[in-house]
């Protein structure tokens, strides 16, 4: 008999990651849970971003594991890892669509790769894939005559060709028009349900995020700030999370970037009265 | 003026190795995925036909004028001795062992080469080799080895190309123009010319070209800072080090090939 299927499908275990001394997560311990819509906020350079290539064993850690459905990412050679990203979509920022492949193409790219189907299966697929996404009509165009939003939902079609269990979405709201941005936070959600998925987006987009989310988290610092429901994140007490989901300009994170003071730099004090050396002089 | 620190020059010298075993694993890997890649001849056929066919057209225009350029040299240094027969033969040996293969190289570089790295580092700017890795494609062999394999192809026919618009470029400015006799110039290079010896050697040299200019281009696209500045300073790099490469290559090869 199988064993029972693990509640959460992504999870870090005491994970840390920094690129040279920089640490971006610190001992991190999170949980995706399975058929769940999981977003990932925070602010910029969080690690928000590298927790998704974490999960994709693009980046590796330096300590900890990360278990995908059990198997740790972290220690997996290249035939797993490849197994193992079959089963995941990544939705990237902008889309990242085949510059010189046309929008039936891009979405045919992994089909062609992976199966041996037949072209009439292929393309009963891609179209299938288009129309969910609403851009079946889309299918002849280059990447190039197409604007953001639809980039990243012909990127959404192709993450998804394969039906994957687990699909990332980087930032997928950054840059978008009202309509566009509801679109996709739509579906995020419809997808997700439809399609019996488990979704991870990264988003600094608060109406948005709240409304579709089933579990957030908020990291900072490279700690985990908050987690739980939309509402308990909310009403959390934690005055650094306050900030950030009432999206006040100063709180512990400062508006002002640390430097010298006021006093100083307005010659208010004796010593810094002479304007600063050009290095000419 | 300040002195270099001995551990400056040590990190400076591991640097170098690692990026030099950098490349070298990259090249035994390209190199190694020979047999998976011609599996799938689509789309290796597809870059030759980019890289064959846009750079053909610069190709024949610059046979032709260097053949037009040793035509009359020739015939000027020639005529002094009372040979001008020869002309054929000192055109075709030129280019055939010498120019095809090396000026070949140097406008594959520029033409197709930059081409080459502007087209990978861009893939890489736009993170289209990082959605393909997260496809489980492995950009490696998907991406690289067809313009690889591509490009060892293309350089040996476009340097073949090159040598026979110079071979009738000279003959247009000798014969034609300047009115060497038609029968012997030909006869003098039929005679003269061994097919192992000169052409032989001349399409290994243009082979060994296409490895390393080829080879050159990728690499240089393939670490490409992901920034416009970044494919920018690549192409550029293509250029210069494979033109050096070429050249110094070609001196290599020409003592080891005419002298042994």
């Amino acid at each position: 008999m199988a064993p029972p299927p693990l509640t959460a499908l992504v999870e870090l275990r005491n994970l840390t990651f920094s690129y040279g001394d920089r640490v971006i997560l610190d001992n991190v311990s999170l949980a995706v849970p399975r058929g769940k819509v999981t977003a990932l906020m925070g602010a910029s350079g969080g690690g928000k971003t590298t927790i998704l290539r974490l999960i994709g064993g693009q980046n590796r850690a330096q300590s900890g594991q990360l278990l995908f459905d059990g198997d740790d990412v972290t220690v997996m050679k290249q035939p797993q890892l490849y197994a193992a990203r079959r089963r995941m979509g990544m939705l990237f920022q902008f889309g990242a669509l085949f510059a010189d492949l046309s929008v039936f193409e891009n979405v045919a790219f992994p089909l062609r790769e992976h199966t041996d189907l037949p072209e009439a299966l292929i393309r009963d697929i891609v179209l299938m894939k288009l129309n969910a996404v609403g851009l079946r009509g889309a299918r002849d165009l280059m990447p190039g005559e197409v604007s953001g939003g639809m980039a990243r939902r012909i990127a959404l079609a192709r993450a998804i060709a394969l039906d994957p269990e687990l699909v990332m979405y980087d930032e997928p709201f950054s840059g978008l028009d009202p309509i566009s941005l509801g679109t996709a936070a739509r579906l995020i959600r419809e997808l997700n349900d439809s399609m019996g998925l488990t979704s991870i987006f990264v988003s600094h987009e608060l109406e948005q995020t709240f409304g579709i989310a089933d579990h957030v988290i908020i990291l900072a610092n490279g700690k985990i700030a908050a987690q739980g429901t939309p509402e308990e994140v909310r009403s959390s007490a934690d005055p650094l999370v306050y900030q950030y989901v009432h999206a006040l300009p100063d709180g512990p994170v400062r508006f002002h970037y640390p430097g010298s003071t006021v006093q100083e730099d307005f010659s208010m004090g004796l010593e810094s009265a002479r304007p600063p050396s050009r290095g000419l002089s | 003026m300040s002195w270099y620190k001995p551990s400056d020059v040590g990190l400076a010298t591991r640097r170098k190795l690692a990026d030099l075993g950098h490349g070298a694993r990259l090249f035994f890997r390209l190199v190694a995925l020979m047999v998976p890649t011609f599996r799938r001849f689509g789309l290796v056929r597809d870059q030759i036909h980019f890289l064959g066919n846009y750079s053909l057209a610069i190709i024949s225009v610059s046979g032709l004028f260097v053949g037009f350029v040793f035509g009359l040299q020739g015939y000027y240094t020639l005529q002094r001795y009372g040979s001008s027969s020869a002309l054929g033969l000192l055109v075709t040996l030129t280019l055939v062992r010498e120019l095809g293969p090396v000026v070949t190289a140097l406008l594959f570089a520029g033409r197709a080469g930059t081409s080459l790295t502007a087209e990978i580092g861009l893939m890489k700017a736009g993170e289209q080799i990082s959605v393909m890795e997260m496809m489980a494609v492995d950009p490696v062999q998907r991406i690289l080895a067809p313009r690889f394999w591509a490009g060892v192809i293309t350089m040996p026919l476009l340097a073949a190309v090159f040598s026979a618009m110079g071979i009738i470029g000279g003959w247009v400015v000798g014969v034609l123009l300047i009115g060497v006799d038609g029968g012997s110039f030909w006869s003098q290079i039929q005679n003269g010319v061994d097919v192992w010896q000169d052409v032989g050697n001349g399409i290994l040299k243009s082979i060994v070209f296409g490895f390393t200019v080829t080879f050159i281009a990728l690499l240089q696209g393939f670490d490409a800072q992901p920034t416009p500045e970044g494919v920018a300073s690549a192409t550029t790099r293509t250029v210069v080090v494979a033109s050096l490469s070429v050249l110094g290559l070609d001196f290599i090869l020409t003592a080891m090939m005419f002298t042994i």
